[in-house]
């Protein structure tokens, strides 16, 4: 046996994982979940401001990191709009604007199809230019922004009559998976108008430790990963009523391979060590 | 044949049965099917005889009311003034049903090829790639390959449509843009934006073998730019506002009832005795000895639970990119599981591991 998991082939280990993985996602295995206190943070920026606030939401994603982002997106529109907030959408990756449609195709459409666009929401699309992009619309939308993703100009759309720059959203929501996400946000708009601007995220689990440190004055709050968001969700379930309905449990439900696989994970460290110690023991190793 | 090979060819030889059992035993056709909703879209022009641009609203939108012309039979408004098609919307098979039992002759859901393929293609190229784990094979060489060249063209597509037509061309030549691509842009022509086209020329002489060098000089522009803004950025956002962030008291009152928070002050002195020694472990000027020496020790065991932190969370991401895989293969592709209840999934699971079971035992 010993000598079996001294020479273990790594692909033991991948056909471990894929099982770990593959049989909470068909036996549906899930858990409860009870947010912490940055989730309950970033609920709280959205529920306490006034109905109908002006929200920016910055989908700067792409589909390879759907598996974490999306459960964070649907939530935070569906939050949005239970509240009546006007959803500007923008992103600083070029698919983001395609991750933010198939977001209100799912949310907005299906679950409020009173909100028009133009007047409750409005996809602005992809600029290239990562924090520059910031840089600039920090000041002026139209510098940048001259259409919508639909090519109806700036001055047509209804919801941004009045709209100047980002200083004028009541809040800015970034769903981050890296360069350019929430740590340029950060340093371009949020620490460069402290007063004005004020912003929570969700990121990628890679990215969360290096957002902790901005947390609380630069950054109201953070959903770190699929466990940041399954907490969000949870919150949003609660108080919305959500409990029937799937659409919104994808957080939640991804958590059950996470146990799993961790606990895999766990023991492969553990069974490591021990082989790394008793061949010590045994003068094999130095 | 190598007992590897062989044991792989059986592996592979039973998936395959797999998914022509579960492609075929199912009541409802082939799993991995998808269904869209056949929605027309009726617009008319609205706009007077006099008046030089059309304004096309949506005939069945409430706004339509609003206009004479609107209130004849769609198909009687003169051909010049309205426009329809069909939008195709996604649906789900749960829905094909439903409509299937009420109406069928009406159903405006039905089958998609295009959309089916789509799945299909999707599934296969997620098992081109996880194949790499076994080994570097052909199928993971051409699903890697297809991932570059479709981003590739797809950066280009998006540059052209999102950043050049409204930034560049739009804000240079309104007019002419706004008669093939912005119909509704007014906008004044900004002449300065000729500095960054010219910049942009400029630096596709890189590719001209004598002039290459030229393409130096916007390079330069480009680097210049975004030193200078990032080091403001980092200045501001990371080393001032963090050392602010690090001055915070580290014997904590509750505001509410004035007694002492012995959580919130641990924390706080975490945060200022963390940020400390990692700093006295970075300070090399001075013989890590003595109290250095220790305070630097555990600057170390600081920056290593900050190292197996994030580690941890990119484990959890990357178990997270694994699952939504996973799900995608066996909800849209192989059917085996309905987490947002999209099908009719109990009876047609209940069908095919019932077959399944009488053929095996």
């Amino acid at each position: 046996m010993f000598e079996f998991f001294q020479k273990l082939d790594r692909r033991w280990i991948f056909l471990a994982m894929f099982l770990a993985v593959a049989i909470p996602i068909i036996i549906q295995l899930d858990f409860e979940e009870t947010p912490t206190d940055l989730a309950h943070r970033v609920f709280d920026a959205i529920e306490n401001l006034p109905d109908g606030s002006r929200v920016l939401l910055s989908f700067d994603f792409d589909p390879a990191s759907e598996g974490e982002l999306k459960p964070m997106a649907t939530s935070f529109v569906y939050h949005c709009a239970a509240k009546n907030h006007k959803m500007y959408i923008m992103a600083l990756w070029p698919v983001g604007p395609q991750m933010a449609d198939d977001t209100i195709e799912n949310v907005i459409k299906e679950d409020f199809p009173h909100m028009q666009y133009g007047h409750n929401y409005v996809n602005l699309g992809y600029k290239s230019g990562y924090e520059g992009v910031i840089k600039v619309i920090v000041t002026n939308f139209t510098e940048l922004y001259s259409t919508d993703t639909r090519g109806t100009p700036w001055n047509a759309i209804p919801m941004c009559t009045g709209v100047e720059s980002v200083q004028d959203m009541d809040l800015v929501i970034n769903i981050s998976a890296g360069y350019a996400g929430t740590k340029e946000w950060v340093q371009y708009a949020v620490t460069a108008y402290p007063d004005q601007i004020r912003m929570v995220a969700g990121c990628t689990g890679v990215q969360a430790p290096l957002l902790y440190p901005y947390i609380p004055h630069q950054l109201e709050g953070l959903l770190g990963a699929i466990k940041g968001a399954a907490e969000y969700e949870a919150l949003v379930v609660e108080k919305y009523k959500l409990e029937d309905d799937p659409k919104y449990h994808e957080g939640i439900r991804r958590m059950g391979p996470q146990l799993v696989a961790h606990l895999l994970m766990i023991f492969l460290i553990i069974l490591g060590n021990v082989i790394f110690f008793i061949e010590k023991k045994r003068g094999g190793r130095r | 044949m190598k007992k590897e090979t062989l044991i792989w060819t059986i592996v592979m030889l039973l998936g395959a049965v797999v998914l022509v059992l579960n492609a075929t035993l199912r009541q409802h056709g082939p799993a991995g099917s998808a269904y869209v909703e056949a929605v027309p879209q009726r617009f008319v022009d609205v706009s007077d005889p006099g008046e030089i641009e059309p304004y096309w609203i949506s005939y069945d939108s409430e706004e339509a009311l609003d206009y004479e012309i609107c209130a004849q039979p769609f198909a009687d408004i003169p051909a010049e003034k309205r426009e329809d098609w069909i939008r195709y919307d996604q649906a789900t098979l749960g829905k094909y049903l439903e409509e299937e039992a009420i109406n069928p002759a009406r159903n405006p859901y039905q089958f998609s090829l295009s959309r089916t393929i789509g799945i299909w293609i999707a599934a296969f190229f997620t098992l081109f790639i996880f194949s790499f784990l076994y080994k570097d094979n052909p199928f993971y060489k051409i699903a890697e390959s297809c991932v570059v060249g479709v981003t590739a063209a797809y950066w280009m597509v998006v540059g052209f449509w999102d950043v050049i037509v409204p930034n560049l061309l739009g804000k240079l030549f309104p007019e002419w843009v706004k008669l093939w691509a912005i119909p509704g842009l007014e906008e004044p022509p900004n002449y300065w934006y000729a500095v960054p086209l010219v910049l942009g020329i400029l630096l596709l002489m890189r590719l001209s073998p004598k002039g290459a060098w030229i393409s130096r000089w916007p390079l330069a522009f480009v680097i210049g730019t975004t030193a200078g803004m990032r080091l403001t950025g980092f200045l501001h956002a990371d080393f001032l506002s963090q050392i602010r962030n690090t001055v915070i008291p580290v014997i904590v009152f509750d505001p509410t009832n004035g007694s002492f928070d012995w959580w919130a002050s641990l924390s706080n002195i975490i945060i200022v005795v963390g940020v400390l020694s990692a700093l006295v472990y970075f300070f090399f000027s001075i013989e890590h000895k003595g109290v250095v020496g220790k305070t630097a020790k555990l600057g170390i065991w600081f920056l290593m639970v900050t190292f197996g932190a994030a580690f941890g969370y990119t484990v959890m991401g990357r178990i997270a990119l694994f699952a939504i895989r996973l799900e995608f293969l066996f909800d849209d592709w192989l059917w085996l599981i309905d987490p947002i209840q999209r099908r009719v999934p109990i009876e047609e699971v209940a069908l095919l591991w019932s077959s399944l079971s009488a053929g095996f035992i």
